[in-house]
């Protein structure tokens, strides 16, 4: 008996490499039944995800004495039948883990620790998903069951005993996060967003999400500004209008056009400001060149941050998310260990007994030889 | 017994901020988590420190502020009270990491500095003894305290926190505190409140003596009064005042104010 992972990640293959061997999620339950299939393969689950597609296995004992070669050619076939047409090269990209380190894998995925970004917690939901449609397909049972959950339970102790889900990484999120910091409840924020590029979208759309409902959109040719606005559901300003309209009850404004100078002035600025001496201004600046001159942040109540230095608060998230790895590593290593000792008292059970390379196969029968 | 709870009260504060200040140092970003434990300490610490309070009044057969050993326990009390009333209200529990040092140090000074000595021959706390509007008066006027040392706290942590947003260098901590802006609604809501429970308290003061004597008192409780009027105007809005402004005054207005209550209380007149 062998826990068997085989697969390609973003760690090892390339996005047009990745996007040829992933699966859409209407493919995945044929793609389970047929590994679930294969010769020797007891149990089964699919995990496809735009980083990494990996076949998690149990092969039986009858499965050519588990020999971990023989299981690599196996699914290395089926891995290249499912890609339509597998290059040689392609299939190099693929790694192949037996237990112990099949398992520690998983548990790393399920926390977040083998993702792009370092502690993520997308990837958690679609381990769960993974594993909930094998079920379905009844290609799991006793060991993938035990793995799965011993999985996610690994996963929530990594995210709730150490920081390594703490922080934002993007300069989207870290600008999200300022403006909740700042404001704390978004919902009665007014937010203008100048320019109407795909940046200053993305980022009106995050505190769309976080809660803010009124959006105002300014661009130097109207027309997008109207479309950007009526998609965002907020209102389009003329260029040249919005201090006048709508300066005074803004709280946030995103700035994000192409113009080659300053648009937002302290000139602009200081006269605004002081008909809300109350009221915070954060102003979230993602131009090269940028749009806000920079001493509007000497100004009473303002909060100026540039495409840089929200990228330096998401480089110092990021750091401390590395800090973090040896203790999410400990944690793991301790659900391994639990892991494998079951394996061990499972195996005892069955009567297989461990052989080379980490697999196991069964027991030989005694000798009843006599004298 | 008395000064057992107290010493327990005590103690409970200071694990209430030591942890917090440990989880900071240790991983960075573990504040939260520890701020949350925080709460229940707190929790038990003021209801040792009202246990405390209630013994030594019914020892005392009035509200226990006869000496500034007890005056000290009272205004820990009333600031403990004022954190659970406003933290939970505007879900600031973070703000309960940063109460407890305050409570701490003032019950610590207290029982460690020999300052529980039998009333002195002070005008006010004689009369006390008989006049229920005295009562009254230092009583409301010591929860007034209570807000303002609040108020400066969450006032500090505003100042704090506006300096990390200005300067772009954002501490571990930092998304772990309270929004600034939170902390600037309720740095001025307690001020409103303390100047309230102060105009009351010095209301029963006038009843109860009428205008003081003497002029050091009249002067010093006037420009208490004067001053949180002029903060509690600009914190409910009627002049505008910028947010950080205010956080500045208000810890200003508190080392003042301490300094007005052990004039009033404790100089002769």
């Amino acid at each position: 008996m062998n826990i068997v992972c085989f697969g390609l990640s973003h760690q090892t293959a390339a996005v047009e490499v990745r996007e040829r061997f992933a699966l859409l999620p209407g493919e995945l339950p044929a793609a389970v039944r047929r590994l679930r299939a294969l010769p020797g393969v007891s149990e089964a689950v699919i995990l496809s995800t735009c980083n990494r597609v990996e076949y998690f296995a149990v092969t039986a004992p009858a499965f050519p004495h588990c020999d971990p070669r023989r299981a690599r050619d196996i699914f290395r076939a089926h891995c290249a039948e499912l890609a339509a047409a597998g290059e040689p090269a392609e299939l190099d990209c693929f790694y192949h883990l037996d237990a112990p380190a099949s398992v520690a894998h998983l548990f790393r995925v399920a926390s977040g620790l083998e993702s792009m970004v370092i502690g993520e917690t997308e990837i958690l939901g679609q381990v769960k998903n993974a594993y909930r449609l094998a079920s379905e397909e009844a290609a799991t049972a006793r060991v993938l069951n035990r793995l799965f959950q011993r999985a996610f339970r690994a996963a929530k102790e990594v995210r709730s005993q150490t920081s390594i889900t703490r922080g934002a990484v993007s300069v989207g999120s870290v600008a999200v996060d300022l403006a909740e910091q700042i404001f704390g409840d978004l919902s009665a924020r007014k937010v203008l967003i100048l320019g109407a590029g795909d940046t200053g979208e993305r980022v009106a759309r995050s505190l769309l999400s976080r809660g803010a409902q009124s959006i105002f959109v300014s661009n130097r040719h109207h027309d997008r500004a109207v479309a950007l606005a009526s998609e965002l559901g907020g209102q389009a300003l003329g260029f040249d209008e919005w201090q006048h309209a709508a300066a005074g009850e803004l709280d946030i404004i995103i700035s994000s056009t192409a113009a080659p100078h300053h648009v937002i002035t302290r000139t602009q600025m200081e006269p605004l400001l002081r008909e809300r001496p109350d009221r915070p201004l954060f102003l979230i600046d993602l131009a090269v060149p940028r749009d806000v001159e920079p001493s509007v942040n000497e100004l009473e109540g303002v909060y100026l941050y540039d495409i840089d230095s929200l990228q330096a608060i998401a480089d110092q998230a990021l750091h401390l998310r590395r800090q973090e790895l040896e203790r999410c590593e400990a944690l793991i290593a301790a659900h391994v260990a639990d892991f494998n000792a079951w394996m061990e008292h499972e195996a005892r059970r069955l009567g297989i007994v461990r052989v080379e390379d980490n697999a196991w196969q069964p027991q030989p029968a005694r000798s009843t030889s006599s004298l | 017994m008395d000064r057992r709870l107290l010493f327990a009260s005590t103690l409970c504060f200071l694990l209430a901020f030591i942890r917090p200040l440990l989880a900071q140092s240790a991983s960075g970003n573990r504040f939260a988590a520890a701020a949350r434990w925080t709460f229940p300490v707190l929790s038990a610490g003021f209801l040792l420190q009202t246990a405390f309070l209630y013994l030594r009044g019914r020892e005392l057969g009035r509200c226990p502020l006869t000496n500034l050993f007890e005056v000290m326990v009272f205004v820990s009390w009333a600031t403990v009270l004022f954190y659970f009333l406003v933290g939970n209200a505007y879900r600031l529990s973070p703000l309960g990491a940063f109460t407890a040092p305050l409570a701490f140090v003032l019950q610590a000074v207290a029982l460690l500095a020999p300052l529980d000595r039998p009333p002195s021959g002070s005008r006010v706390v004689l009369a006390a003894r008989v006049d229920p509007w005295l009562e009254f008066h230092a009583a409301f006027s010591v929860l007034a305290y209570g807000a303002f040392a609040l108020a400066a706290i969450s006032g500090a942590l505003y100042l704090w926190q506006e300096r990390q947003l200005k300067s772009r260098h954002l501490g571990v901590a930092f998304f772990q505190l309270p929004p600034i802006g939170d902390l600037g609604r309720v740095n001025g809501r307690l001020l409103a409140l303390g100047f309230a429970l102060l105009t009351l308290g010095l209301a029963a003061g006038w009843v109860a003596l009428g205008v003081p004597s003497s002029r050091l008192h009249f002067g010093w409780a006037l420009t208490t009064w004067l001053l949180y009027g002029f903060l509690a105007v600009a914190a409910l809005g009627w002049k505008k005042l910028a947010p950080r402004r205010l956080a500045t005054l208000s810890v200003l207005a508190l080392v003042i104010a301490f300094a007005t209550l052990w004039g009033i209380t404790f100089i002769p007149a």
